[in-house]
Formats: structure tokens, C-alpha cells, sequence
């Protein structure tokens, strides 16, 4: 299974650049041209997205620094304990929606100081795969086009943040406790 | 929502520095930050660059056009007033078998390009449309085949079974793309009282 598994996502991106250039070639594009077409965006969309990042970025940032979200840990940490959920794991789902980077670290490390194969391991591994950084997301694919106003964007992304948190929870009990 | 989560954070955080001592964390912490959402765009350049080169390609190749003919009665409903025929939808096929594949860098390219082309179709530039929300809830939560990048950390950590997580989390991406949906739904009843 593991072996299959990693052999798949090693070889993902080797065949896609394979197989969409030499089937673009067969039906008569001119791939080379095409492609440089179409990546002349790229530099466009990344420059218009700087000032929705800075603003959340340093948001963010502020907040972790300075010790505000372990505290917010703290409080949320006994509503926690009586769903049989590890306090460990709640800087994780915490940083999760705010920052990919910053989360990736965290389940880095509780794998590290727990173990990989150890229940906290492999809940903190299933969060990590299965929740997306929903903040960034927002801000990037609005920035992007100049969307300011999110309406319930936002509400429904933290929704499916916590929905997908609670399945990782369940299944990880069902499966690994 | 977005403007007091976001006042928040930086109040929280400069008061809890402030209470601490600690509020010259606060300016670095801000400043690094700043330079860091600069850096982070930059290296989108190169990697969007190149994924909408291959999009491009896989366009005048058919290929994008084909996915979106048999995924048609699904974008359908989910996306009720993009279209038929139109661009966005191949953008939002492709941006979604990227992240189900677990590619989260070609996922992000295909992404903002699927956001462009349903800007093209918003009458209030600078307001998210219904389309958008429903986006971006399937982004977040979509359903993961490969999370490659955590499978990779376990390996490095000498796990005796680092894709051991791979079904928990088809499982939970799969609850949670279901429930993005339903919200979704939800929201859209409740905001617009329009059809769909």
C-alpha cells in the first residue's frame, strides 16, 4: 500500500508534463508557442495579490507571535478533553486554517516528539491531510481578481474546516484508538 | 466576518504582547510577515507560469474541454449560473483533480484562473458571487486521494507505515466535501432566496 501510494505521487507530475504535451502535439498544437501563451498570466496574477496577502499575513502573524493563539488554545483546550480529543493536537487545528506552512510544521513536530505510528501521530498526520488553509486560500483566489467583499465565503470555509476536523477526530477513535 | 476576524487577530495579539512585555515581538513579527506575503507571491510566479502553460496547452488540446463534457451534470449543479460551454467551468475541473491528486501546486494556478473567468461573469466586481463561495468551500474542503506531503513527513520520521493515513483521510475529505456542499446549499437559501 505505502509503496504504491508514494510511487503514485512521485510519478504524478512526471506524466502529466508527459502525456498533456505529447497529446497537445498529436492533435496539431504548436505546444511550445501554446505554452508560453498561456503562462504570461503567471506574473500578472501573483503581483495583484500582494496587498491581500501582506494584510493577512501580518495579521497572522501578529497573532501567533505573540503568544495570543496558545492562550486561545488554552481556553478552547477543557471543551476538548471531554470529547476524548488530546489537548497535543490543538495548536494544529488551530494553525490549520491560518497558515499552511505553520501547520505542516506543527504535525512535523508532534510526529517528531510522539511518533509517527503513535495515536497523536497519526491523528495529527490525518488533520494535516484533510483540512485545507482556508485563509490563505480566501485571501489568494480573491485577491487575485480584486474581491474584497467575501460575503459568507468565509463562514463556509471555517464551516468545512470544522467539519472535516471532527471526521479526522472520528475516524482516527474509530480506526487507530 | 473577514474585517473583525481580521481585527482580532491583531488586537489579541498586540494586547496579549503588551501584557506579557513582550510588544517589540509584535513590530517583528509584522515586518517579517509583510516580507513574507512578498516572497510567497514571488514564488507563485514561476509555478503559475508554468501550470497555465500546460492548461494552455491541454485547452487547444481539447483535453479540458473533454473532462468538463463528463463532469457537465455535476457542475451543473453545483454551479448553477456559470454557463454551459463556458471557460470557468474546464478551470474548475482542473483546479479540483489537482488538489484530489493531492498537487497542491497546480491546484492554486488552475484555481485563480477558474476565479478570473467567473469574475468575467460578476456584475459587482469587488462582491463575491454565489459561484465563488461555492468554489472556494470545495477548494477547502475537498476530497484528497494522495496527501503526498504528510506521507512524505511520516516516511522521514521512520513510520512503519507512513500511507497508513491515506483511508482516514479519503474518509474525512470525503465527509468533508459532502458537508461543503450541504453548507454551501445552506448558505445560498439563506443569502439570496434565489432558485437553486
Amino acid at each position: 500500500m505505502t509503496e504504491i501510494v508514494v510511487e503514485i505521487s512521485r510519478w504524478a507530475i512526471p506524466i502529466i508534463l508527459l502525456l498533456i504535451p505529447v497529446y497537445g502535439y498529436l492533435r496539431g498544437v504548436p505546444v511550445y508557442e501554446t505554452f508560453v501563451t498561456g503562462a504570461e498570466d503567471g506574473f500578472k496574477v501573483a503581483v495583484k495579490i500582494i496587498p491581500f496577502l501582506v494584510g493577512m499575513l501580518v495579521a497572522i502573524g501578529v497573532f501567533r507571535a505573540s503568544g495570543a493563539m496558545d492562550l486561545f488554545a488554552g481556553v478552547l483546550n477543557p471543551v476538548l478533553q471531554l470529547i476524548g480529543v488530546p489537548g497535543e493536537i490543538l495548536p494544529l487545528a488551530l494553525m490549520r486554517p491560518l497558515s499552511g506552512g505553520g501547520a505542516l510544521g506543527i504535525a512535523a513536530e508532534l510526529i517528531g516528539s510522539y511518533g509517527p505510528d503513535s495515536f497523536i501521530g497519526r491523528l495529527a498526520s490525518v488533520m494535516q491531510g484533510s483540512t485545507d488553509t482556508t485563509f490563505y486560500v480566501l485571501t489568494v483566489y480573491f485577491g487575485s481578481v480584486g474581491v474584497r467583499r467575501y460575503r459568507y465565503a468565509l463562514a463556509l470555509g471555517l464551516l468545512s474546516d470544522i467539519s472535516s476536523l471532527m471526521a479526522a477526530i472520528a475516524i482516527c477513535q474509530i480506526m487507530f484508538g | 466576518m473577514v474585517n473583525l476576524i481580521w481585527l482580532l487577530m491583531l488586537v489579541a495579539g498586540i494586547v496579549v504582547a503588551g501584557l506579557n512585555g513582550n510588544i517589540e515581538i509584535v513590530t517583528r513579527a509584522a515586518l517579517e510577515a509583510a516580507q513574507n506575503a512578498v516572497t510567497l507571491s514571488f514564488e507563485l510566479i514561476g509555478l503559475m507560469a508554468m501550470w497555465l502553460g500546460l492548461l494552455k496547452i491541454a485547452e487547444e488540446a481539447g483535453i479540458v474541454s473533454l473532462l468538463a463534457k463528463i463532469l457537465r451534470p455535476l457542475t451543473n449543479y453545483l454551479f448553477p449560473e456559470i454557463p454551459r460551454n463556458h471557460p470557468a467551468t474546464g478551470s474548475i475541473i482542473m483546479n479540483l483533480s489537482a488538489n484530489i491528486l493531492g498537487l497542491g501546486n497546480a491546484a492554486t494556478p488552475f484555481g485563480l484562473k477558474a476565479m478570473q473567468e467567473m469574475q468575467s461573469l460578476n456584475k459587482k466586481p469587488d462582491e463575491a458571487t454565489p459561484a465563488m463561495c461555492t468554489f472556494l468551500a470545495l477548494n477547502t474542503g475537498c476530497f484528497t486521494l494522495i496527501p503526498a506531503t504528510i506521507i512524505g513527513v511520516r516516511a522521514a520520521a521512520n513510520s512503519t507505515d507512513p500511507a497508513i493515513v491515506v483511508g482516514p483521510t479519503i474518509i474525512a475529505t470525503g465527509f468533508s466535501m459532502i458537508m461543503a456542499i450541504i453548507f454551501d446549499r445552506l448558505f445560498r437559501r439563506i443569502y439570496n432566496g434565489r432558485r437553486g
